[in-house]
Parts: C-alpha cells; structure tokens; sequence
C-alpha cells in the first residue's frame, strides 16, 4: 500500500497527447530514476502528478498509498506528502524564503495551531547550513534573481524542510557544476530513508553517481520503454538514447 | 475543487469579517436630522457652541458647497449617487471627551473595546482619540507627552481652547472651497484631532485617533489640524472601520498639516471601510523650510475612495512624500494618488504607490507633480505598480507631471502586473491553498512598503489583506 503508484497515465495539453499510457511503482523506501530524452514527456509527468492545471488527464489514474489523488487541488496533494522539485523553478517576487517555507509548513498544521518560530528557524539553518546556501537567503525572495544552482539548492532546501512521503525531483541536476551536484546530492541522501519514496528525473547518468537509485526507467514517446538496474545508466551513456527508439517501436508492435 | 478553498472559506470570512462589522445600539442626545440646510448647520454650531466665527465660516461653507458642481467631469460619475438629502450630518451623546476609559459610556466603550483601541493605547501609543459619529468619546495623551507641551485634542476644544494657533492655520492649507467635498466639510464638520508640538520637541510614540460610523445613513466629517513646530517631529495614525449598511454612508473629512523650519510630520493611515462607504477625503500638508511631511497611507474596503493626499513644499529644502497601498475589491474603486506642489528650490518629493485590484474591483492613481519654472534643483520621483488579480479587475493611471525649467530631476516609472498561474501552482505544490497562496504573492507585492508600517499596523495590514484575499477566491 505504501506506494506511489502511476497506472497507465494519458495525459494531453491541448490536444496533443503526451502521456501515453505510463505506468511507474515507486515503493517508499526506494529511489527510482528516470531518464529518457528531451521532450520524451518526463516534466509532463512530474507536473501531471503535482496537479498543474494545464494538463488534461484522460486516463489512468495516480495512486498515493492507495488513494487516488488526481481529482485533488495540487495543495492538497502536497499535503498528502508528494513534493515536486521543479525543473524551472517559479519566482515569488516580494515572498521571502523563510515566510514561504514557514507558510507551507503552517498549511499542514491543524487550524489554530501555530507553528514554533524558534524550533523552525533553528531547524531551517541548519539545513540551510547543509546545503551551502547563506543565511542572507532567508530574507531574499523566492527564486527571484538566482543562479540555476540557487534556484535548485533552494528546491532541496524546501523539501528538507517540508519532508515529503513521495518527491519528484525534476532535472535537479542540470545546471549544477560539480560541487553544487554533490551538495544537492548529500542534500537528497540525507533525507532518504525507509518512509520516503523518490522519482529522480535526469538527463544524465552522472546524478546517478550521487544518487544511486534502486531502479532505473527509461522514457520514451510518453511511456516507460525499459527499466533495469544502475547498468542501464552506463549503457544509455555510453550508447546514447537512439537504439530506445527501437525499443519504443518494438513495444508499439506487441 | 478542494472543499477547503471553496464554500468553507467563504463562511469563514463571513465570521472573519466581524473585525469592523458590527455594530451596538446607542442612544443618541443630539441629532440633526436627515438632510442639509442652513438649519442643520444652526443647529450643529448651538450643540457645539461654536465661537462666532466659526459658524460664519460653516455658513460661508455651505453657500460654496451649493455652489459647486461634482468633479464628475474627471472622477468617476458614481459620485452622483450620494443623495445628501439622504444622509444625518450630526449624531452625538452630547458628553465632553473622557480622559479615561472608564468615564466612556459602556455602549460606546465596547465598541471600542472589540476594536482594542484601548489595548493598543496600553502598549505602544503615546496618546489616543476615539471618535465615535460625530464626537470623541475619549481623548488621552500620556502625561509625559502632556507635560512636554505637546497639545492633542479633538477639533472642537482645539478651536476654543487655542485659538491663537488654532486659527492661524486652519483652513490655511485646503481653503474651503478647494472641492465639493472640502466645502461640505467646512460648514459641517466636527471631531477629528488638533495637535501641536511646540518647537524642538520630538514625540516618540505615535498618536493615534480611531474614527468609527456606528450609524446609518450617517456622514462623517472630522477635521484635523496638525501643527509641528519648528525643529519637532510627530508621528499620527488613524484608523477606521464602521459596519456594512445597506444604504450609503458618508465619510469626508479634511486633514491639514503643517510642518514649520525643520520639522517632521508623518501622518499613517489604514482604514478598513466596509464597502457601502463613500470615502472622500482631502489631505494635504504645508511643509516649511527643511521641514518634511510623509503620508502613509493605506486604502483597504469603501465603496468609493477618492484621496490625493499632497504635500505643498514651501520653504527651501523641504520634502514631501506619499507611500500608499491601495486595494480595491470586488465592486469597489479606490481612486487615490498623490498631489506634490514644489514651491521653493531644492525641494524634494516621492510618490510611491502600489495598487491591487481584486474582482470587478478598480484602482486609478491619479498623482499631480508641479514644478514651475523659476524654481531651482528641484527633484521628484513617482513609482506606481498595479496589481491584478482577476480577468475583471482593473487599473488606469493618470500622472500629470508638470516640469518647467531646467535643472531639475523627474523620474516616473509605472507598471502593470498580474499574477500568473505558474506562481500560484508552485506556491499550491508547496502545499498552500489557492487563496493563500495568492494572499502570499499579493502580501509579497506590498511587502516593501508594508514595512514602512509601524510593526502593529503592518501585521493589521497583513491580516486585512489575506482576509480580502480569501474573499476573492474559490
Ligand atoms: N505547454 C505546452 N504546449 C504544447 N506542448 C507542450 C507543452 N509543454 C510541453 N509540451 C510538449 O510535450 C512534450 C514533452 O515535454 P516535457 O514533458 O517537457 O519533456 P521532457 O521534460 O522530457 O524534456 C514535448 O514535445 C513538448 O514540446
Ligand atoms: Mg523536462
């Protein structure tokens, strides 16, 4: 039951159809990652399970430990404990990091209760601390006027603090020299553990270096066409992702 | 759609709401009636006991306000829909202001009490006024203050009590027949503050008046005098509420500052009006020789606000500033700017204004900037920003920046900008709720200038501004 788990997803935007039947278990306790070509629909999907509004669900359904969220507000879902670290993350101009985070937290709290300012900030530090970013961060707004590696730091940075069941980390890689990779990398380790399940996004294997996932999926053309284990990475490396398509095709004619 | 974002919000505001919206039964000593003719002024000036000269002044008021058309030509046609037959010009208890608390009536003071003016007073004023209608009910200035000189009062004792002061500058600096609505004053107005800070002298807490309408149908017409002496420095807040009528209600007062050689006035406003309010108010304030006046001001609920707080920079070096927020709900219009009249060399003015429109809600800045030709090294700058929030809302802005002669510095920047759905679809994965959500990015809009704001007021702000919010969603 403790699974997040996507069945035969088809989702459109206007009417293009993008997912195209894609069905994903990812247990908590376990890494999973996918890979798969630009425009093989994998932000698609992150955003299709987060909720964004542009997408059209038209079939297959999303399951979070058994419960079918895709009729849900995307807040709602996130209060389930799915977290999504965009691949372009949004800028809140005037909305300080600090108010932020401490708003989402004050959103899981039962009504009337009010968040400990003291425990959070400390707590909010030292994860700042562990994620290399400066304390002057807490009073910048949101996203507005970072580097790439800020805006991605500060992703990690949120779902530290906001400590999901399921996260989604969208291409948190791109854009990450390798220090910034290893210290977003620590960042996502530090919070794995037996209740967390992860969908790492990537377009290169070399996350994977970081981030060992327990499963490797490779998309294509809106659907998984082969999972595998780490050697999978190194192939598709090595071999680059034309001889999927192959693959893709020889799925089509089954 | 998430049964917490919807319908439940909605009840819940409804509740919310109450901060302002309600109202007591109370009896009334002295009532002039509905309509306005010369016998309501009479009357007004027997329960007041007006010296002479004022009731010639109210008088000569009146024959100006006839007189006078509506500024409909300019502003919004929706000024035709007071009926000043319709409205009660007078409405007291006939007692003097109480010093303390507990002399205020018990029906009065409660009102104030929910409002927690005398807890505010308790924790950070310097001294306070409340009026209610027509009259102050209680009026308090802390003795230390007291014993610097400082004189806080309502209008009424003012004029009687100091007149040497009191009629050199009153009616000064807005002459009565500047508009429509600064004649209607002047021939019936009553409350508001008089203050004066004789020279040198620095108050360090703010003094704060509280105006509550408590009756309908009613207008409301305090006038406040504030004189700052040369080299002093005042900070004054006001406040107002009053409870959603059916009917319209009237509130315009006149507000005059001045601020001689050197000194400093910073008048702060937030007002909460509940939107059957015509709000329609001249401010303006006379700055002297180094002397600085800053209008803070915050324009939340009303029907109708139209306000162009100014500041006319006669002396040398003198600066004039206005920083307001304007939010403009569904049906409502605010109608506010600024008006900076630079009348001496090196004379220094900023306007700043951030407007935010909700719903069919409108905001209109309208700012006047006049720098005349033989003036010198004259500088200005004018930013306004609007914010819309729904398809329906709207914004339109006038500046009129008059600039002749050389060797002055005008800046003006001006933008219009909504928030997008990719902002509100990040803050709701995060796990807010569409209407907080968009109560953060609007909260983010002003936060700059929410922080001009005395700590108190700005987290009042906050709160008013995320209950607007939620309204407006879902
Ligand atoms: N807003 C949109 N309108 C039309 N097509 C879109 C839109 N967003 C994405 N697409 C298309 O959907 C496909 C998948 O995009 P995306 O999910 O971003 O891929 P990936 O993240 O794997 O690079 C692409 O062909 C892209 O052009
Ligand atoms: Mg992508």
């Amino acid at each position: 039951m403790s699974t997040l788990s996507i069945r035969n997803l088809h989702a459109s935007i206007g009417n293009q159809a993008i997912l195209r039947g894609l069905s994903l278990e990812i247990p908590q306790g376990e890494v999973h990652a996918i890979m798969g070509k630009n425009g093989s629909g994998k932000s698609t999907l992150a955003k299709v399970m987060a909720g964004h509004p542009d997408y059209t669900v038209t079939a297959g359904e999303v399951l979070l430990d058994g419960q079918s969220i895709l009729d849900m507000e995307p807040d709602v879902r996130a209060r389930l404990g799915l977290f999504l670290a965009f691949q372009y993350p949004i800028e809140i101009p005037g909305v300080t990091i600090a108010n932020f985070i401490r708003s989402a937290l004050q959103a899981r709290l039962p009504e009337g209760e009010e968040l400990e300012a003291t425990q959070y900030y400390a707590e909010l530090y030292s994860k700042m601390d562990e994620l290399s970013i400066p304390r002057a961060f807490t009073a910048r707004s949101v996203n507005e006027g970072f580097s790439g590696g800020e805006k991605k730091r500060c992703e990690i940075l949120q779902m530290s603090m906001l400590k999901p069941k399921y996260a989604v980390l969208d291409e948190t890689d791109s854009g990450l020299d390798i220090d910034a990779l290893k210290i977003v990398s620590s960042g996502v380790n530090a919070l794995r553990g037996p209740s967390v399940g992860m969908l790492v996004i990537t377009h290169y294997q070399r996350l994977l270096d970081y981030i060992v996932p327990d499963k490797i999926h490779v998309m294509a053309a809106g659907k998984i066409v082969l999972s595998g284990e780490k050697d999978l990475a190194l192939k598709l490396e090595a071999e680059g992702y034309d001889w999927l398509d192959e693959h893709a095709g020889i799925e089509k004619l089954k | 759609m998430d049964p917490l974002t919807s319908s439940t919000i909605a009840s819940k505001i409804d509740i919310d709401r109450s901060v302002g919206d309600f109202r007591y039964d109370v009896d009334y000593a002295f009532d002039a009636g509905v309509g306005l003719s010369e016998a309501t002024i009479d009357y007004i000036s027997e329960v007041k006991k007006d010296p002479d000269w004022v009731r010639a002044f109210r008088k000569d008021a009146y024959h100006k306000f006839l007189k006078m058309p509506m500024p409909t030509h300019w502003a919004t046609k929706d000024l035709e829909n007071i009926v000043f037959d319709n409205i009660r010009y007078y409405l007291s208890q006939g007692q003097a202001p109480k010093r303390t608390w507990d002399e205020v009536p018990e029906d009065v003071k409660r009102t104030f009490e929910r409002l927690g003016i005398p807890e505010q007073e308790r924790k950070y004023l310097a001294g306070v006024e409340a009026q209610f209608d027509s009259e102050a009910a209680y009026s308090n200035i802390k003795a230390a203050v007291g014993e610097q000189g400082v004189i806080f009062v309502g209008s009424a004792e003012g004029l009687k009590e100091h007149p040497e002061i009191f009629k050199k500058w009153f009616g000064k600096v807005i002459p009565t027949g500047d508009n429509k609505f600064s004649a209607l004053n002047s021939a019936v107005f009553s409350g508001g503050s008089f203050i004066y800070v004789p020279p040198g002298v620095k108050v360090s807490h703010p003094l704060q008046a509280y105006f509550r309408i408590n009756a309908q149908n009613f207008g409301q017409f305090e006038r406040t005098l504030i004189i700052a002496d040369e080299g002093a420095e005042v900070t004054y807040m006001e406040g107002c509420t009053a409870p959603k009528f059916e009917t319209a209600t009237l509130h315009s007062a006149v507000v005059e500052l001045v601020a001689l050689k050197g000194a400093k006035i910073q008048y702060i406003t937030v007002q909460n009006w509940s939107s059957n309010v015509f709000n329609l108010v001249t401010k303006r304030g006379l700055a002297h020789e180094d002397a600085e006046i800053k209008w803070i001001d915050c324009n939340i609920g009303s029907r109708l606000t139209m306000k162009y707080p100014g500041v006319i920079m006669k002396g040398r070096r003198a600066r004039g500033e206005v920083v307001s927020i304007a939010l403009a709900g569904d049906g409502q219009h605010q109608d506010t700017g600024a008006k900076m009249v630079h009348a001496a060399d090196e004379t220094t003015s900023n306007i700043i204004s951030k407007s935010i429109s909700l719903g069919s809600g409108r905001s209109t800045y309208r700012g006047i900037v006049h720098i005349p030709k033989h003036l010198k090294k004259c500088k200005n700058n004018t930013e306004c920003d609007a914010l819309l929030i729904n398809a329906t809302s709207r914004t339109d802005t006038y500046p009129a920046i008059t600039v002749r002669g050389q060797g002055h510095s005008v800046q003006h920047e001006a933008s219009v900008s909504q928030i997008n759905a990719e902002q509100i679809f990040y803050m709701q994965q995060r796990g807010l709720s569409e209407a907080a959500a968009m109560s953060l990015a609007v909260n983010g809009f002003v936060n700059d200038l929410v922080q001009q704001f005395p700590m108190e007021y700005s987290v009042e702000l906050k709160r008013l501004i995320d209950l607007e919010m939620e309204g407006s969603v879902g």
